[in-house]
């Protein structure tokens, strides 16, 4: 076979968040590069969707609503030993400070904060990682690098979930590494249809390269994260956005 | 719903606007302290107080507040 550093052969690994966007491309790419994946979402359809378009065998999905205990342990019990885990479910709902409320900001922190917490506590606790496994963070620059008007609330959730990847990266090592990826905007449902055609073509203007992200280009960043090539990268926040945060 | 009462708590999303400068016909996109932050007040301010989701493309495509506050009525009887 052609010299891949990349393989992800005989690798097993969750992905959260795959019925859609990042997680389906990150999908796709890691059947490609030979991974086994057990994908998890709760959207069913979308995550049969996902199934239907893998390359190989042996791939299953398990729906889940991550804000659910039971449905964490649910799902964790059904689990195999991993050798990678991307969490990466997320929801936005852009608001400004005077009009956040219980209700969203709750949600918002549920799913992309609290979900991710619980579900890497229980693979730790029943010891599920095998030696080498990866673990990827998708976080986000928002939050993290850039803020944003209304982008309080998620922004508070992804800074949250980043000091948390560091801190799984210490105490994980050297067994497992940990890392983030941190995307710009990119085309996926996320904001739903908050913002217009015309503002996202301004806004577009405001990345160097000129354009938004698509799924792959996160896809692809998560695989180097997950495989071998990154054996020496641990605690990282990997940026990927357009050269948005040049400025 | 009253085309008098969202007029004014469109108004409310504005600091230093002055209140006279807001009637039905006012072509809001072109006040000066209009912005991308009100525009995410006033779509929030709408989701809190009628219950409908405006999108991105409906605010833009709305030139002046009753335009707006009719699609916010037709949404809301839908
Ligand atoms: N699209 C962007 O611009 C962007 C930028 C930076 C970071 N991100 C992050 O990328 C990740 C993936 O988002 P995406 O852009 O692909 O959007 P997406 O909406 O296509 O995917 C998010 C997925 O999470 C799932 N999900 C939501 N709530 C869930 C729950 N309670 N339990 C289980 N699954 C749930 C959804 O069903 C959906 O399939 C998110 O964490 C997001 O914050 C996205």
């Amino acid at each position: 076979m052609a010299y891949n550093p990349f393989t992800l052969e005989g690798k097993k690994i969750l992905i959260t968040g795959a019925a859609g966007g990042i997680g389906r491309a990150t999908a796709v790419e890691c059947a490609k590069l030979g991974a086994t994946l057990i994908l998890t979402d709760i959207n069913e359809d979308g995550l049969n969707s996902t199934l239907a378009i893998l390359e190989g065998d042996g791939h299953v999905c398990l729906t889940a609503n991550l804000t659910s205990q039971e449905a964490l342990d649910d799902l964790v019990a059904q689990l195999p030993m991993l050798d990678g885990f991307v969490s990466n479910a997320g929801v936005t709902k852009p608001t400004p400070v005077k009009f956040i409320n219980k209700d969203d900001l709750e949600r918002i922190m549920s799913i992309n904060t609290f979900a991710p917490i619980y579900l890497t506590q229980r693979l730790c606790k029943k010891k599920k990682f095998n030696e080498g496994a990866s673990i990827v963070f998708t976080v986000s620059v928002g939050g993290v690098f850039t803020t944003a008007p209304g982008n309080a609330m998620y922004g508070s959730s992804k800074g949250a979930l980043q000091v948390f990847m560091k801190n799984v990266a210490l105490e994980m090592a050297p067994k497992v590494r940990c890392n983030s990826v941190n995307p710009g905007m990119v085309n996926t449902n996320l904001a739903g249809r908050s913002y217009s055609d015309e503002d996202k073509e301004r806004d577009m203007q405001t990345y160097p390269l000129r354009r938004y992200g698509e799924p792959k280009d996160v896809a692809l960043a998560i695989v180097y994260l997950l495989s071998d090539a990154s054996s020496w990268v641990t605690g990282h926040a990997l940026i990927i956005d357009g050269g948005k945060t040049l400025y | 719903m009253e085309l008098k009462d969202f007029i004014e708590k469109f108004a409310e999303q504005f600091d230093d606007t002055d209140i006279s400068v807001f009637t039905p016909e006012t072509v809001f996109h072109e006040l000066e302290e209009y912005s991308s932050l009100i525009a995410l007040s006033i779509i929030a301010m709408i989701d809190e107080e009628y219950g409908v989701i405006i999108v991105g493309n409906e605010m833009r495509s709305s030139v002046t507040i009753e335009d707006l506050f009719n699609i916010v009525r037709s949404k809301k009887e839908a």
